[in-house]
């Protein structure tokens, strides 16, 4: 079935890439389709709309270009409700990147409320899980790798690696949609983050997230790309948005106009 | 939206070279406020012309050095949840902000009245809440997380069924987008299972007059002493 889809999807792709031609496009259409997320409804297939995503991570001179724009989301300016204390924290000042902090490294310690507000900025959103989840399957040579060992285990060696937020942004190779930097860098914010239910507080409610244990508890060899996946929601499962956490950034997305 | 991207166009053709992202600070017009000349609600304010509920007087327009960019009295804590600026409907089909809702203690919670588990439950419990604290300055607010499902028709049938039609129960529906970022304010978690069902944190949270986070309870059927003297101590 997946496979099935998959190839419908690449026959899309060459149909609607050969549309795609102007200057250097900052964003990129994800063309629509269907795929099992780790932990989606019911686990039954999800389907994701075309649309539209940012090629690259939002840059650390791109957010400074937004602040001078828009001084209230500056350090000192940004309201608690919205940024905690680690807002913007390795900054030198509210238009000032901290030392040895590269402009072209993807922003971090941003809040949700922050990265929400950049993106609306733009006319764009930020990405909702689902979308997310699905580009970050796609390797460079398949929409969907979901059964890619390799690519799976790369992904896992990634989330190793340290300090990886502190480097360029596209460094990593362009997928097969032509977005870089799904894995490897920093995690990313989504619009819906805080749909997963596993966080500590959310033990005592009654609706238990089985779907996401039930996930763990299947991680094996041949499991990988769930263990990534796996590793991805119980982030997400523990942040809340006004936190701004130094591995944790943001891309842009936008519904594609009819 | 739209309308918006044509501004953004125009704003960049007339600022040609100049990479504006078209959303710098805009200078908000601010909507006048309004006040009781008597204070009898305190530091209340309107956003429209009228009277006073209490004294019937006319309502005063504040100058704007009063009107700060929240509270009239200036002083707005950078945690109240009156900087949302986010547009609801309540179960009377009345459009408000939640800043409206400033100068009263409000209890809330995040329901959707399909809900055939948990959420009679909170009902529950947020009447419990309402018949111990028993003060009727304080609001009770009900926030739907299925915007698309709970229209203010189905809010108001809501409302009667469960006898809570008075002007202490308030039942916002918001567009999908504002209802996701109320809920990080308040870190309620949820999720659409089935087009009918979601699942979700189970938390009734208390802000003070200024809209600050107070207290939260978690859980369903826990015992409600907290929370009540919470809000007890809030309103004395």
């Amino acid at each position: 079935m997946m496979r099935r889809t998959s190839t419908i999807l690449l026959g899309l792709v060459l149909m609607a890439s050969t549309g795609l031609g102007q200057g250097s496009p900052t964003m990129t259409v994800i063309q629509g389709g269907a795929f099992v997320p780790l932990y989606g409804s019911d686990s039954a297939e999800v389907a994701v709309a075309e649309f539209e995503l940012d090629i690259y991570p939002v840059t650390n001179a791109e957010f400074l270009a937004f602040l001078s724009e828009n001084p209230k989301w500056q350090r000192s300016q940004a309201l608690r409700l919205f940024a905690d204390g680690n807002y913007l924290a390795q900054w030198a000042g509210d238009a000032e990147l901290g030392t040895g902090m590269d402009p072209a490294a993807p922003i971090t310690s941003i809040s949700w409320f922050a990265a929400k507000a950049y993106c609306a900025c733009e006319d764009k959103r930020l990405p909702t899980m689902d979308e997310w989840e699905y580009v970050a399957m796609a390797s460079p040579t398949a929409a969907n790798a979901q059964a890619d060992s390799v690519f799976n285990q790369w992904i896992i060696e990634g989330y190793e690696t340290p300090n990886t937020a502190r480097k360029k942004v596209g460094g990593n190779f362009a997928n097969f949609w032509g977005i870089h930097d799904m894995h490897g860098l920093v995690w990313e914010w989504t619009s819906d983050f805080n749909s997963v239910l596993i966080s500590g507080e959310s033990r005592k409610d009654n609706d238990l997230d089985t779907s996401l244990f039930c996930a763990a508890g299947a991680v094996g060899a041949s499991d990988l790309m769930n263990y990534a996946a796996f590793m991805r929601y119980a982030f997400r499962g523990s942040i809340k948005a006004n936190f701004s956490v130094r591995t944790l950034g943001f891309r842009c997305a936008r519904n594609v106009e009819k | 939206m739209l309308k918006n991207r044509n501004l953004t166009w125009l704003l960049m053709v007339l600022c040609l070279g100049i990479f504006a992202s078209g959303c710098g600070d805009k200078t908000e017009a601010e909507s006048a406020l309004y006040q009781c000349p008597m204070k009898c609600k305190g530091e209340k304010t309107y956003d429209v012309p009228g009277s006073c509920p209490v004294c019937k007087m006319d309502l005063e327009k504040l100058s704007s050095e009063d009107a700060g960019p929240v509270l009239a009295d200036g002083e707005v804590s950078d945690e109240s949840i009156f900087h949302l600026t986010s547009q609801w409907h309540t179960q009377n089909n009345e459009v408000i902000t939640l800043k409206e809702l400033q100068g009263e203690v409000l209890v809330v919670v995040m329901i959707y009245t399909s809900c055939q588990a948990a959420c009679p439950r909170l009902v529950a419990d947020m009447r419990n809440i309402h018949a111990a604290v028993q003060d009727e300055s304080v609001r009770y607010i009900m926030v739907s997380i299925d915007p698309e499902t709970d229209t203010p028709e189905r809010l108001k049938e809501f409302a009667i069924a469960n006898e809570m039609d008075n002007p202490q129960w308030t039942f916002l529906q918001g567009s999908v987008d504002d209802v996701r970022e109320f809920s990080n304010v308040l870190a309620v978690k949820y999720r659409k299972i089935t087009p009918l069902d979601f699942s979700h944190s189970n938390i009734i949270s208390v802000f003070d007059q200024k809209g600050v986070l107070q207290f939260q309870q978690e859980g369903l059927g826990v015992d409600n002493k907290q929370i009540v003297a919470k809000v007890k101590e809030l309103i004395s």
